[in-house]
């Protein structure tokens, strides 16, 4: 038994992906679930979005990198997040000016924004692929690994190799510091203090003075900085492609429901648990069962389901949630 | 929806003869300008549209159910052309096709005794005996399954590797892709019904890409992205080749001074619009009927006023389930038409977008809860998507002619068949906004 | 009885108007003077709540006017007459219930641009319990201490005129009697007090002033022990 490769296995296979996966799906489901709790509605643009700004980002990169500016050992993507940001809220704010604000005014059923987003899904799409294309963009540089396999083996000497790749270390740095921000945000300052009160209670936030034109502003230049923080971190970690971003809406979804739509916190542990069982039901087990138990002989790969049914784990996870406990972990509002 | 507009329907009782009559123009436009056997091939496809979209409006007009899994119903319709019309692979039954479905046996009986077991136990017991339910269910379910699903695909995997179907006539397959929708439909009804109306749009939108993705990847049931091809033709379409080699249809043809080639494609397409068109009929005469009658009236009445439908002793969750799964079994069949019409399955052409949201967008520019105005938006905006394809980069070319070349010249030019994506986004927003009862409004 | 129109604190006179078509409220008057406590009584569907709802604004009028401290606010929106200096408990729904009594408190006190801590301090003063559970979430407390939390969000703005809606709805006697005694000591701060009552009895024992509503008119106006001595009010509305 061979306790240490296991660990180091498991580690590598499973704890440093997924964390990074998590950070990721938790970032867009806060995006989405800010958006629930203060305009009331799931938005179905989110993965689009997340496509339009990384989109955005992946430009300004390229424009860096044309004129020689880079980041050191640092992803060049990184100092044009904030342009990417930007011009992704300019476009919210702009949606929301045109679109969203009129069914706002007449007080629509939320299952007509959601019809609505639909709408601005096309939209995005369509921009997105008319910017870049719809073919596969890796767009990191800069350093490769923070800890590489044969660094790791020749300090330890073990036979598993433990790597991690910068792209991983900067996601769950860059996630940590934007979460922290927002949390510091939502219970210090009076603007976020406004937000809570106004997703608590509409009515009564508008009779104690709350401005909701300011609170539905603020709301989307959040959703805009975290829907493209979540996407270039995706996409330097893996790569870019529009349709790949769309399909992240449903585990985007599922970690919202998973943690209680409306709740941030439960944004944050669905989009972990989603990622973490992803990961682990999709991952081959073979290797760290033959560490474990060295006698156990077997041609199966231990793999719970294969990597082409990654979706059907925050399915079945999304599943459970709504027939067992349809608020959320974390209380959120199912009806 | 609920967005009510009293003044939409301007134009009386002529506005539908009147915007059919503007569908059937641009149709004799394009087989004018294009040719007829494009127009046939855009009519075709439009009817097969129309009669998804008729299944989407039984769900969102009649009953404001979102679903946003149309993909996945229409897909899972498409497999029954291949189960039923396809020669069974030699062999493969006995090689493990019995034992596969033993495996899918043991997979509904886990999920029986699980559900049992979540009724029957409390707390902790419930707990861990539907885990423990699941858990042996899976593992048996795996030993069993993996090893007969190995045998199959290695029976001759270049054209067959796949259980293969039951070698009936296709025309069954129809039927039998509108049950399988609505099982799919029952499944997923079953769970998120009753809840908030984003959690159906959420749990459809999983179970359509989960349903693709079965399709694309179980090749012993479909050859997964090998696609199935040769799906024998329905009753009574014939062959191309065929009716070339009959002396009397080219005598005909060369009478009528067409060329024969021409011919027999254009003969074939008239003939499949024909079954087309009296399954759409027969479905709209059908979903008319419904929609008048009390059972109709009263769904309406749920969407408008689900709380006030539920306190006169509505069930409105197993209305709400009738409804998707009726909505859902039509998509199905829709479906599997489609997949008799191409005449091969291809998973990997499932696209979320062009089979779920544009079915949509035909439904709401139609007009939500008019089953006239769902044939009318579909066959439009079916239109308009296959056109625009070839308009994005004409307007294109028109806008950049006075640019220099370059790669961003290229590039936009490039980019411009993606405008109907835009153009179908701006279409919804605009009808949604301006126009919320569609072109037919609701009576 | 020599109250001109006008004359009065808080002076909304002649109201008529309803939600649809019909109207709920048929000329009806309502008047409070500085520091002293009005209570609406009178049967289900008088038009209690939407009488106080009309001196706030939420209900469009059709005929008569609403003045405060001397200004005409009739065209006013509730929020600029919160801004007037009117703070208004709604009978259900009156608090944040995810976030502290503290921020609760906060956001009543949004539209102060000045320091609040002092008004702040009162409510804790008047509200001890709330000075306890101030980081607890509004959602958790007990139903009197919600409504203690609502009332306290309300007085953040220093209002002049505090507006309940059945304050005790809900609410044990003893946890009412208490609310009730509360009520007393805000509106011998200097701040005039509306509220609509179900315990009619209770309730016009701390009013300076009681109105009796029938169907959206002014029935009996009084003062409350004269209101309570009156036999015919005591018959139909009091029960005995």
């Amino acid at each position: 038994m061979d306790i240490l490769n296991a660990i180091v296995a498991i580690l590598n296979y499973v704890i440093v992906p997924a964390t990074t996966y998590g950070a990721q799906l938790a970032l867009g489901a806060l995006g989405v679930t800010l958006i629930y709790g203060i305009l009331r509605f799931s938005n179905f643009a989110q993965g689009d979005t997340m496509a339009f700004g990384t989109a955005i980002t992946i430009m300004v990169t390229w424009g860096l990198q044309s004129l020689g500016i880079g980041f050191g050992p640092l992803p060049t993507a990184l100092l044009a997040l904030p342009f990417g940001i930007a011009i992704t809220c300019a476009l919210l704010l702009g949606t929301d000016r045109v679109v969203y604000r009129y069914y706002r005014t007449v007080r629509a059923a939320p299952v007509i924004l959601v019809m609505v987003s639909v709408g601005v899904m096309f939209l995005m799409n369509g921009i997105t692929r008319i910017l870049i294309g719809v073919d596969e963009i890796k767009f990191a540089d800069g350093a490769r690994f923070l800890i590489s396999a044969s660094e790791f083996k020749s300090w330890t000497g073990l036979t598993e190799p433990l790597a991690i790749r910068s792209t991983q270390a900067i996601t769950v740095i860059v996630a940590g510091l934007l979460v922290w921000a927002l949390f510091w945000f939502l219970a210090k300052t009076r603007t976020g203090k406004s937000m809570r009160a106004y997703a608590d209670n509409e009515d009564l936030a508008l009779l104690s003075g709350i401005n909701p034109d300011r609170v539905v502003t603020v709301t989307w230049i959040i959703a805009g900085a975290l829907a493209t923080t979540a996407g270039v971190l995706y996409g330097l970690d893996k790569s870019f492609k529009a349709f790949s971003y769309f399909q992240l809406v449903l585990p985007i979804f599922a970690a919202a429901v998973v943690g209680g739509l409306g709740n941030p916190l439960g944004a944050i542990a669905g989009g972990f648990i989603v990622a973490y069982s992803e990961v682990a039901v999709t991952y081959a087990w073979k290797k760290v069962a033959g560490y474990l138990f060295p006698s156990w002989d077997t041609d199966s790969l231990l793999q719970l389901l294969s990597t082409d049914y990654k979706f059907a784990v925050s399915f079945t996870i999304l599943i459970i949630v709504l027939l067992f406990k349809p608020t959320g972990l974390f209380k959120g509002k199912a009806y | 929806m609920s967005t009510r507009q009293p003044d939409a329907a301007k134009g009386g009782k002529f506005r539908a003869p009147l915007l059919f009559a503007v569908m059937a123009a641009l149709i004799v436009m394009e087989g004018l300008t294009t040719g007829w056997d494009s127009a046939l091939v855009i009519l075709n496809m439009g009817i097969i549209s129309a009669i998804m979209a008729l299944g989407l409006n039984m769900q969102w007009g009649y009953a404001g159910l979102f679903n946003s899994g149309v993909v996945g119903f229409t897909a899972l319709g498409g497999l029954a052309p291949v189960l039923i019309s396809m020669p069974p692979t030699g062999g493969a039954m006995s090689q493990g096709g019995w034992q596969i479905l033993g495996a899918l046996l043991i997979a509904v009986l886990a999920l029986v005794v699980a559900t049992k077991l979540n009724h029957r136990l409390h707390g902790a017991a419930r707990a861990a005996g539907v885990v423990a339910a699941l858990v042996i269910g899976f593992v048996l379910f795996r030993a069993v399954f993996d090893p007969a699903v190995a045998r199959v695909q290695a029976i001759n995997p270049a054209s067959q590797g796949y259980l293969g179907g039951l070698g009936l006539p296709v025309l069954l397959a129809w039927p039998v892709g509108a049950v399988l929708a609505a099982a799919a439909a029952w499944a997923i009804g079953k769970t998120s019904l009753g809840l908030r109306s984003d959690y159906l749009a959420i749990a459809t939108l999983g179970i359509g890409e989960i349903i693709v993705a079965v399709l694309k990847n179980e090749e012993w049931l479909d050859r997964g992205v090998l696609n199935v091809t040769g799906i024998p033709r329905p009753w009574p379409v014939p062959y191309e080749v065929d009716l070339q080699a009959d002396p009397g249809f080219v005598a005909r043809m060369q009478g009528w001074g067409i060329d024969p080639v021409t011919g027999s494609t254009l003969t074939v397409k008239l003939i499949y619009m024909g079954l087309f068109g009296i399954v759409l009929a027969l479905l709209l005469w059908g979903a008319q009927l419904a929609l008048k009658s009390p059972w109709g009236r009263m769904m309406r009445a749920i969407r408008d006023n689900e709380t006030a439908a539920a306190a006169m002793g509505k069930n409105v969750t197993r209305r709400h389930l009738q409804i998707f799964m009726l909505g859902a079994a039509v998509m199905g069949l829709a479906g599997a038409m489609m997949i008799t019409l191409d005449g091969q399955m291809t998973p990997a052409s499932y696209n979320p977008l062009r089979y779920t949201f544009l079915i949509l967008v035909m439904v709401v520019v139609g007009g939500s809860g008019n089953n006239w105005g769902s044939v009318l938006g579909a066959v439009l905006v079916w239109f308009l998507w296959i056109k625009a394809e070839a308009w994005g980069p004409e307007i294109m070319n028109l806008a950049i002619s006075h640019m220099s070349e370059g790669p961003l010249r290229q590039h936009l030019f490039d980019a411009a068949p993606q405008m109907r994506v835009i153009v179908m986004g701006l279409l919804l927003l605009l009808v949604l906004r301006f126009s919320p009862r569609g072109l037919l409004p609701e009576k | 009885m020599s109250r001109g129109p006008g004359m009065s604190f808080l002076d909304a006179s002649n109201m008529t108007g309803g939600y649809g078509v019909s109207d709920i409220l048929h000329d009806c008057t309502l008047r409070v003077e500085k520091g002293q406590i009005a209570v609406i009584v009178g049967p289900n569907g008088a038009g209690k709540s939407t009488a106080m709802k009309a001196v706030f604004g939420m209900l469009k009028l059709r005929g008569g006017s609403v003045t405060l401290d001397g200004e005409d606010i009739t065209a006013l929106s509730p929020q600029e007459r919160v801004r007037k200096g009117m703070g208004f408990v709604p009978q259900v729904n009156n608090v944040f219930p995810t976030m502290t009594v503290e921020e609760n408190l906060e956001m009543g006190a949004y539209i102060r641009e000045d320091d609040y801590r002092d008004t702040m301090e009162q409510v804790y003063e008047l509200f001890p319990i709330l000075r306890e559970k101030r980081h607890q979430h509004a959602g958790e407390l007990s139903g009197g201490q919600r409504q203690q939390v609502a009332v306290g969000r309300a007085l953040m703005t220093k209002p002049k005129l505090l507006m309940l809606d059945e304050p005790t709805a809900g609410v044990s006697p003893i946890v009412m009697d208490e609310l009730f005694d509360r009520i007393i000591e805000v509106a011998r701060t200097g701040i005039s007090i509306l509220m609509v009552e179900q315990n009619a009895r209770q309730a016009l024992e701390i009013a300076d002033t009681g109105y009796v509503l029938v169907q959206g008119a002014n029935k009996y106006t009084d003062t409350g022990a004269a209101l309570m001595a009156d036999p015919e009010v005591r018959r139909t509305f009091l029960g005995g």
